[in-house]
């Protein structure tokens, strides 16, 4: 594995208006990177889906919070890190509330919400967790051919 | 980052067209626009040709619609989806429960 790595970090207000500032920043480094069209719109969607997270459980808590962002530059790889500063929401709720529907789920269980983590999931190839005084995402798309194991799963970290 | 909605309605028949990027910050505003028209029970078409970028939130919105749509007896219909859009319905098993397609079944707009 690469480890030598350069950093953009960005930290925007708690604020919906602003996860749109956060995908025109990462649309301009996943391109420099030379990630195709595709994995450009995943990694949009991906990091938009922990950006929400973020402003949503601020908005609730009725917080002025700030979410942190940052981009790992490597060679093989990007990282990104969203980080907001609320305190932290049950994540093993919400990765049980899972998506995707199926056919025989009836209309009333379609739920308006639940699907953002599944999308990380599935569009990143690699996304931790970590719980603490607040939520941290950690999500890394390779580069293509960089990996061969494809196999995503959300791994839940608890620090208290 | 603005969206813009346009809704045309022909007594029972309504077409919406949605034009920009849903997002936790549009989507509110798209909800607005749909409850009261899915309150309706009408037959609802709605275009999203010119969607350049929709996440969860969006989908959120489509299931709601969706849901108060069927309540009241009308229908459901997306229209004119484009690859990511599909994809996007398609990952989340949403494709099979809600009728979109990559045409218009209106025809000519």
């Amino acid at each position: 594995m690469k480890n030598n790595a350069d950093y953009i970090e960005m930290k925007v207000p708690a604020q919906p208006e602003y996860v749109g500032i956060i995908r025109l920043t990462l649309s301009g480094v996943a391109s420099r990177m030379g990630y195709t069209y595709d994995e450009i719109e995943d990694l949009k969607i991906a990091v938009s889906e922990a950006c929400t997270n973020a402003v949503q459980h601020a908005y609730k808590e009725d917080k002025n919070g700030e979410v942190s962002i940052r981009f790992g530059v490597f060679e093989d790889r990007l990282e990104v890190i969203v980080a907001d500063e609320g305190d932290s929401f049950d994540f093993d709720q919400k990765q049980q509330d899972l998506g995707p529907y199926t056919p025989s789920h009836t209309v009333d269980q379609l739920s308006e919400g639940g699907l953002g983590l599944y999308l990380m999931e599935t569009l990143m190839d690699e996304v931790r967790v970590q719980n603490h005084s607040g939520v941290t995402v950690a999500m890394t798309k390779y580069l293509n051919g960089e990996r061969v194991d494809h196999d995503t799963t959300i791994k839940n970290y608890e620090t208290n | 980052m603005n969206i813009n909605v346009d809704v045309k309605q022909n007594e029972n028949d309504i077409q919406v067209n949605i034009a920009g990027e849903i997002d936790v910050y549009s989507a509110p505003v798209l909800r607005e626009k749909l409850v009261p028209l899915a309150e309706q029970g009408a037959d609802l078409r709605i275009c999203l040709k010119d969607v350049s970028y929709m996440d969860s939130t969006g989908l959120g919105v489509f299931v709601g619609t969706f849901k108060m749509v069927k309540k009241q007896g009308g229908s459901l219909k997306l229209e004119n989806l484009s690859e990511r859009l599909i994809r996007l319905f398609d990952i989340t098993g949403l494709k099979d429960i809600i009728d979109i397609s990559a045409k218009s079944e209106g025809g000519v707009q």
